[in-house]
């Protein structure tokens, strides 16, 4: 489905991505694991064209959307939940998901408004709530919420579990999982909650320096003793 | 305020905790701070004298003000100390003494009735909560639901303030200068409401909005000059150039973020009017165009006693007396009729697609692109459409004056617009209407306050963003409700 090859990143002279490479099939749960200016928010960034590779392609089901403009890859079918969320602060619930459905079918709202309000029903109660007054979690699930109101092909999350309670975390991650499994969306989730991403995936990454040093199933990087000496043990 | 310390005193003579010294130093600190700001400020005044330019000192004011300052502090130092209900009855007497005595000079009497209110205010404050002063917190919540009340309220307000506009002309009280001011408001809030649109929703802080007033003012002047071409041809003419110049500037600036976009558009601002100023040949420079026709009555009727050829007059053609004052109530329901179509574009557009992109482009730039939202698109149709507003404004503003030149589109006007949004409240628009009555009517109400008004403008802004940073009335309202009346409609045409 997204297939990205040599993929350079640079943030002025700062080489952020030294060569990417990287497949995500469809209907896959894929997590890119990694610790802290690893590069892996620059990749998801990346992938939706800002900041622009400067070398490598990223082609999405079939077509090169390296150069394309952000609002144009967006159209293609990937949608994001950014780094920090970024919802609408002052906007109410109910217009931050309306702002999601801007590249949808038209006509779509209704029934896709329906379906998210279902897997997260606490945004229900919060309907007409200012955005910027929820709690962090509550926001999070505001943000998938509103990236899977533009019925996306494509789902890019960048760390979802950031900064939330465990208990929270666990809900989160549970809705990915039934979004997969039920609306067969792929999932492509940048994460530094390893345990949670890696349990959660088909398929995983390990980035370090803005290179990908490992690859596997999601459950044979869960074994790597590396892995767990480098992400796993003591951060639990 | 006028209050001798000694009546306080025996006012309430139950409270020991009164502590004098340290209030009466405190008092005399303000005075003395108020002392080294008047004695430069109010003490001196430079007078024309046949001999050149004098210095005429003014004791009187200096030692009223330093008064008056200590008085003040002395009453807030009261209220503090459990003596609020003395010192509002002595601060509502002195506001009434300043309402009904003679006053040597309006300035006194204006500060007799301010201070005194203020001050009454604070101490009514304290009875009833038990504190002298509200934190910010309490203070900023208060305020809002005022605000979200005038907001509700706006659905009646909205219909009376326009019928009371409409027919206002047709009351008895309208003569010239009342309908001149009429005129003046209404330009200004329809230039706040056209950038409302910028600003307000789209978020972007345009500092040269006064160029496209400029272009739209020009435009009309040179066509009906060169060509000869009337009001209503050029009307929408101007419209057009002005976005088309707002397409101009929006192209290379608008990758610009924040400050540098606001100072590439500041610059814009002073580039046309310096190329007005400079193409001698073509503009009149500093002269101006004088002469520009004024409007007919939609192409069949002429507001003068005797019109020319091909024209009839409008006394005639309906009936009425000739009188000069037609035209100016005319002028009038022209420009209250182009606001109100700029403040029904900004109703409806928030609702639409387009709207919700600049709302999402003003909360969250980056988390607008990732939704699919085309920025650059967005921001140059609100540039555009921003700019179109300005120049049918300017337009009226050129067939109204009958003259214009550059130094009617200086950069004081587009501060003034700016503050004219910010000080409502951005994206609000009744918030518009209640910052030009306060930012325009204000000083035109109080020009027998002469030199002073300006003053009393600059401490209203300065209040204003001390107790309501982000304007009077900055409440939003959602633009759609769950299961509401409307059906929110899906958003296919922000692409």
């Amino acid at each position: 489905m997204l297939k990205v090859s040599g993929v350079h990143t640079f943030y002025g002279a700062i080489e952020a991505l030294k060569g990417i490479d990287l497949e995500i099939g469809s209907g896959e749960i894929v997590s890119l694991i990694g610790a802290n200016g690893a590069g892996k928010s620059t990749l998801l960034m990346t992938l939706c064209g800002s900041p622009r590779a400067r070398q490598g392609r990223v082609i999405f089901e079939g077509e090169d959307i390296t150069d394309l403009p952000t609002h144009e890859i967006v159209r293609r079918g990937i949608a994001q939940s950014p780094e920090g969320r970024r919802i609408f602060p002052r906007m109410s619930v109910l217009e931050n998901l309306q702002m999601g459905s801007i590249v949808a079918k038209p006509g779509s709202f209704e029934t896709e408004l329906e379906r998210v309000l279902t897997l997260f029903p606490r945004l229900k109660e919060r309907i007409h709530q200012r955005a910027g007054t929820m709690s962090g979690g509550e926001q999070q699930m505001l943000a998938i919420g509103r990236a899977l109101m533009s019925q996306p092909r494509l789902l890019l999350l960048d760390e979802p579990s950031l900064g939330l309670a465990p208990l929270i975390v666990k809900q989160i991650f549970q809705v990915i999982k039934a979004i997969n499994e039920e609306q067969k969306m792929t999932v492509f989730m940048v994460e530094q909650n390893a345990f949670h991403a890696l349990k959660l995936a088909h398929r995983g990454y390990v980035m370090v320096n803005g290179r990908i040093t490992m690859t596997g199933s999601g459950a044979q990087l869960l074994a790597d003793p590396e892995v767990r000496a480098a992400y796993l043990e003591g951060g639990h | 305020m006028t209050m001798p310390s000694h009546t306080a005193s025996a006012a309430a003579p139950t409270n020991r905790a009164v502590d004098w010294p340290g209030t009466l130093r405190d008092a005399g600190l303000a005075a003395f701070v108020a002392l080294l700001l008047t004695l430069p400020l109010v003490g001196l005044r430079t007078i024309d004298r046949p001999t050149g330019l004098g210095i005429e000192a003014r004791p009187d004011e200096v030692i009223a003000s330093i008064v008056l300052v200590f008085l003040g502090r002395l009453g807030l130092g009261l209220i503090r100390q459990n003596l609020a209900l003395p010192v509002l009855v002595l601060a509502l007497a002195c506001a009434g003494v300043g309402l009904v005595l003679p006053m040597p000079t309006q300035v006194l009497r204006l500060v007799l009735v301010a201070g005194g209110g203020i001050i009454a205010l604070r101490a009514a404050i304290t009875l009833t909560t038990g504190r002298s002063k509200l934190s910010q917190a309490e203070r900023d919540r208060r305020m809002d639901r005022v605000a979200v009340q005038v907001q509700h309220a706006t659905k009646y307000i909205a219909p009376v303030a326009i019928i009371g506009a409409a027919i206002l002309p047709l009351t008895p009280i309208a003569d010239r200068q009342i309908l001149d001011i009429g005129i003046l408001l209404l330009t200004y809030i329809m230039l706040g409401w056209g950038l409302n649109i910028v600003v307000g929703l789209a978020g972007l802080l345009d500092l040269g909005y006064v160029a496209f007033y400029a272009v739209g003012a020009y435009s009309y002047a040179l066509l009906a000059h060169y060509f000869g071409l009337s009001f209503w041809v050029c009307l929408p003419l101007a419209g057009m150039l002005a976005a088309l110049s707002g397409v101009l500037l929006g192209f290379p600036v608008l990758r610009l973020r924040g400050d540098y976009f606001a100072i590439v558009t500041l610059g814009f601002g002073e580039i046309i009017r310096i190329i007005l100023v400079n193409w001698y040949q073509f503009t009149g420079g500093p002269n101006g165009i004088s002469g520009i026709p004024r409007p007919s009555f939609f192409g069949i009727a002429d507001f003068t006693r005797t019109p020319t050829e091909g024209m009839a007059a409008f006394h005639e053609l309906f009936g009425l007396e000739f009188s000069s004052l037609h035209r100016i109530v005319f002028m009038y329901y022209l420009i209250l009729a182009l606001a109100l179509v700029v403040n029904l574009f900004t109703l409806r557009v928030r609702k639409l697609p387009l709207g919700r992109a600049w709302e999402a482009l003003r909360e969250d730039e980056i988390a607008s692109a990732s939704l699919g939202i085309n920025r650059t698109n967005m921001k140059l149709a609100a540039f555009a459409i921003a700019a179109m507003f300005g120049g049918f404004a300017g337009s009226f503003f050129a067939t109204r004056q009958g003259f214009i030149s550059p130094e009617s589109f200086t950069f004081i006007e587009s501060a003034i617009i700016l503050a004219i949004v910010v000080l409502g409240g951005m994206g609000s628009q009744i918030g518009v209407v209640v910052a030009t009555l306060l930012v325009i009517g204000l000083p035109e109400a109080f020009r027998e306050l002469a030199d002073y008004r300006m003053l009393a403008f600059g401490m209203g802004m300065v209040v204003i963003m001390l107790w309501r940073p982000r304007g009077l009335l900055a409440h939003r309202d959602p633009t759609i409700l769950l299961h509401g009346g409307r059906k929110p409609q899906s958003a296919g045409a922000a692409r």
